[in-house]
Parts: C-alpha cells; sequence; structure tokens
C-alpha cells in the first residue's frame, strides 16, 4: 500500500504537468518573464559584488611586472589621502628618472583596490618626454589603496602606494 | 565635435620641458551605474589618449572607467622642434576628437 500511493501522486503530478502544458504558451511565457526580471534584478547587483579586491590586484599587478622583482621606491605618487568626492580625484605620478636614452621610464601603470576595476591607466613614455611625471583626475568607488607602478628601459619595476580615504564614492550613484 | 581645451606654450627653447595639458568634455560614463528605470547606463568612455610631436609619438594613455568626467591628462615633452603637436582621442560607440596645436622652438 505505501508504495502506491506515492506512485498515484507522481501519475497524478505528471498529469497536472501535461495539462499545464497544453494551456500552454502563457503559463510558460510567465515563466520565462519571471525568470527574465530575476536575470535583470541579478545583474544590476553584479558591479557591487564585482569589485576589485586586494587578489586581483595583486594578480594584475603580477600580469604587468611578470617574474621581475617589483620595488618600493622612485616613483612619488600624489593623491589626497582624505577625499571629499571620489568621482574627481586629483593624481600626479612623478619617476625620478634620467629619461635619457639608456635609462628611462617607459610606462607608468596605475591600479586601485575597491572599483569594480582594477585598472586605472597605462601610460606610455619615451626619452621624448623628459621627465615621467603625468597627472589625471580619477574616479575612486571607496577608500582604497592605490597603486603606481614604473616600468624602466632596463626592465625594473618601481612603485609607490597611497591610502585614500572617500567620503562620497563615485560609481555607485547616479548623479544625473 | 567635442569640446577640448589644450594648454601647451607657443613658443620653448630648444632642449627645455615643457608641460602640455590637455582636457576634454566627455561624461566617461563607467556601465557600472543604475539610472533612474533601474537598468545599468551602458559605458560609454575615452579609452585611447595619443601626442604626437611632428607626427611622432611622444605620450599613449589607456583609460579604464575610473579616469574622472572630462578627462584631464597633463604630461611633459622635450622641445625638440618647431611644428604641430597633435592630440587624439577615441573610445566606445565610435567616438574620436582630434586637435592641434602649434609650437615653435628656438
Amino acid at each position: 500500500m505505501t508504495p502506491r500511493r506515492p506512485e498515484r501522486s507522481e501519475a497524478k503530478s505528471r498529469d497536472l504537468f501535461v495539462r499545464r502544458r497544453k494551456t500552454g504558451p502563457s503559463a510558460a511565457l510567465r515563466a520565462t518573464i519571471g525568470r527574465r526580471s530575476f536575470l535583470a534584478g541579478a545583474v544590476t547587483v553584479v558591479p557591487f559584488a564585482a569589485q576589485a579586491t586586494p587578489e586581483v590586484l595583486a594578480a594584475v599587478i603580477r600580469e604587468v611586472t611578470g617574474d621581475a622583482p617589483l620595488r618600493e621606491g622612485r616613483v612619488t605618487l600624489d593623491i589626497p589621502p582624505l577625499v571629499e568626492n571620489g568621482n574627481a580625484v586629483p593624481l600626479t605620478v612623478k619617476v625620478d628618472s634620467p629619461m635619457t636614452d639608456d635609462d628611462h621610464v617607459k610606462a607608468i601603470h596605475v591600479f586601485n583596490e575597491k572599483n569594480p576595476q582594477p585598472h586605472v591607466f597605462n601610460a606610455w613614455l619615451s626619452p621624448a618626454n623628459g621627465q615621467a611625471r603625468i597627472a589625471t583626475r580619477i574616479k575612486l568607488a571607496d577608500s582604497q589603496k592605490v597603486v603606481a607602478i614604473a616600468e624602466t628601459s632596463k626592465g625594473e619595476f618601481w612603485s609607490a602606494h597611497t591610502d585614500v580615504i572617500v567620503t562620497i564614492a563615485a560609481c555607485i550613484e547616479d548623479v544625473t | 565635435m567635442a569640446n577640448v581645451l589644450v594648454n601647451a606654450p607657443r613658443t620653448a627653447k630648444k632642449g627645455q620641458v615643457v608641460e602640455i595639458k590637455a582636457l576634454i568634455m566627455h561624461v566617461m560614463e563607467t556601465g557600472y551605474r543604475p539610472g533612474t528605470n533601474g537598468r545599468i547606463i551602458p559605458r560609454n568612455i575615452i579609452q585611447d589618449f595619443t601626442a604626437t610631436w611632428n607626427g611622432r609619438e611622444i605620450f599613449r594613455m589607456r583609460m579604464s572607467p575610473a579616469i574622472a568626467a572630462n578627462p584631464f591628462v597633463s604630461f611633459s615633452a622635450v622641445a625638440s622642434e618647431s611644428g604641430i603637436i597633435a592630440f587624439r582621442w577615441s573610445g566606445d560607440a565610435g567616438f574620436v576628437a582630434e586637435h592641434q596645436v602649434a609650437i615653435t622652438v628656438t
């Protein structure tokens, strides 16, 4: 008796399933719409989950440096330690280099820790620049670490980092 | 044509290091922000910025969504010869802007 009951209910549910399939497209459509709006909801959550993390930061730095050692020094990263508005943070990177044909800075890379993406910018320089100095304005989504890396023509990597406190974050709110 | 503001000296002595500043009006929409309807506003950024001195590239920068709106870039260059400093910005949705300034090197 006990084994029969589940059989019967199974058949019943199969029946129901068939009937539902027969009543057809509207029900199926409703299901897909439900799923779609759920997915859309998931998408809006993603940017906050997909923040760059210290591990991601370390990974992108390794992508740039490869196996070469990354040393602290020579690079000056000027960025205010306390930022009121993360939408436009002034940033200056200076590298102590003679900028001659034999010894110059080839590239400057800036990364961050907690924006949705770790990259801020990559810039390529040559002796034609005379001095290795770049200033720009960046967005910061949170209080975090900003790292600048200089790649020299000798294949050395020098870096500097700064911790920045941000009171109004960029990227998240729609200011328009 | 996008609104561009470039600050570079008109004249320089040969061998002098001059500072060049370039600003362009652009939203630099990150692609991470929901708009008023709750949908993500599609990404629209400038990806590349290059500067050439008489056709020779002196500076190139690859930008990410983390560059602030109306990207401002300042860099330096050795005044080598009289001529034209040309700037080019390109990015999402086929965005391209170009600008040039003349410089006399004595």
